[in-house]
C-alpha cells in the first residue's frame, strides 16, 4: 500500500501531517509505541524543511509519501523542490551546549536520527527527496 | 493547538499546558514561562496532565530556560506527563536535565525543597 499527502509549508499544517501519518500507521496496525515515535520524527522532519528550506511559505508544497513494502518496513519520503536540507550533514549539538547557549533548536535532528533506522537523500528531476525508513 | 492557563497556588505559578505543542505553538509556552519569570515568581510548576503531544520545539523551550532559572534560583518542576510525552523526553535524555514529578503535590514538594 502507498499513501500520499500534499501540504503547504505553513507550520499550522503540522497537525495535519501528524494526523495523516498516525491514521496510516493505525490502519496498518502498527503498535502505539512505534506510532508515537514515527509521528514525532515526521513532524520534526517536515517542520525543519518548512522552516529552513521554505521559510514557512504556504505557497510552497511538500509531498509526503508513505510506502509499506513489507510487513515490518515503512518508508516515508518527503519530496519538495526547495533547497536540499540534508540532516545527515548536520551533527547534532551536545545537550550541554544547547543548555548553555539557550538554543531552542537542534533537538529535532537528534530525535529523527534516534527514531528512524535509515535516513537517505537524493535528487530526482530537480526535486529533493528525503527518505526515512523504519522497521517496526 | 495549545491552550495555556496560569494559576497561582502556595506561592508557585502553575502553568497548565493543554493540547499539543509543536513548532507552530511552542511560542505560547515560551511566552507563558517568560511571563511567570517576569512577574517574579520564585517557583514554577508546569502542569502537563492535559499535554497530549510535544515536539522538539517545545522541549527546546524548556531547555532554553534551564540556565536562566538556575541563575535566578527559580525551580521549575514539570508534573503529570503522559507516557507518550515522557517517551519524547526520554529519547533525548532530557529527564536528567529537567525536574519531573508524577503528581502536583510531589512537584510542589520538590519545588519547595529546591527553592531553599
Amino acid at each position: 500500500m502507498s499513501y500520499q499527502y500534499n501540504i503547504g509549508c505553513s507550520l499550522a499544517n503540522l497537525k495535519g501531517i501528524r494526523d495523516f501519518v498516525r491514521s496510516v500507521l493505525n490502519e496498518n496496525l502498527v503498535p502505539e509505541m512505534h506510532v508515537s515515535a514515527i509521528v514525532l520524527a515526521l513532524d520534526e522532519m517536515c517542520s525543519n524543511l518548512m522552516i529552513h528550506a521554505h521559510h514557512c511559505d504556504p505557497d510552497h508544497y511538500l509531498e509526503l509519501r508513505i510506502d509499506h513494502p513489507s510487513t515490518h518496513e515503512f518508508v516515508f519520503e518527503i519530496v519538495d523542490d526547495g533547497l536540499v536540507f540534508d540532516i545527515t550533514q548536520f551533527s547534532e549539538p551536545e545537550m550541554n551546549s544547547l543548555v548553555q547557549e539557550k538554543r531552542k533548536g537542534g533537538l529535532g535532528i537528534r530525535l529523527v536520527k534516534s527514531i528512524m533506522d535509515k535516513i537517505e537523500y537524493r535528487t530526482e528531476a530537480g526535486k529533493s527527496i528525503c527518505r526515512l525508513t523504519k522497521n517496526v | 493547538m495549545v491552550q495555556i492557563k496560569r494559576l497561582q497556588e502556595a506561592g508557585a505559578d502553575i502553568i497548565a499546558v493543554i493540547g499539543e505543542i509543536d513548532a507552530s505553538s511552542s511560542i505560547e509556552l515560551d511566552l507563558a514561562i517568560a511571563k511567570s519569570v517576569g512577574e517574579g515568581f520564585k517557583k514554577i510548576l508546569v502542569d502537563c496532565t492535559a499535554l497530549e503531544y510535544i515536539s522538539s520545539a517545545g522541549l527546546g523551550v524548556f531547555m532554553s530556560y534551564i540556565e536562566e532559572l538556575r541563575d535566578k534560583n527559580i525551580p521549575m518542576v514539570l508534573f503529570g506527563l503522559k507516557e507518550k510525552v515522557i517517551n519524547t523526553f526520554d529519547i533525548l535524555g532530557l529527564a536528567t536535565l529537567l525536574h519531573i514529578c508524577p503528581t502536583k503535590s510531589e512537584a510542589m514538594k520538590l519545588a519547595n525543597e529546591l527553592s531553599v
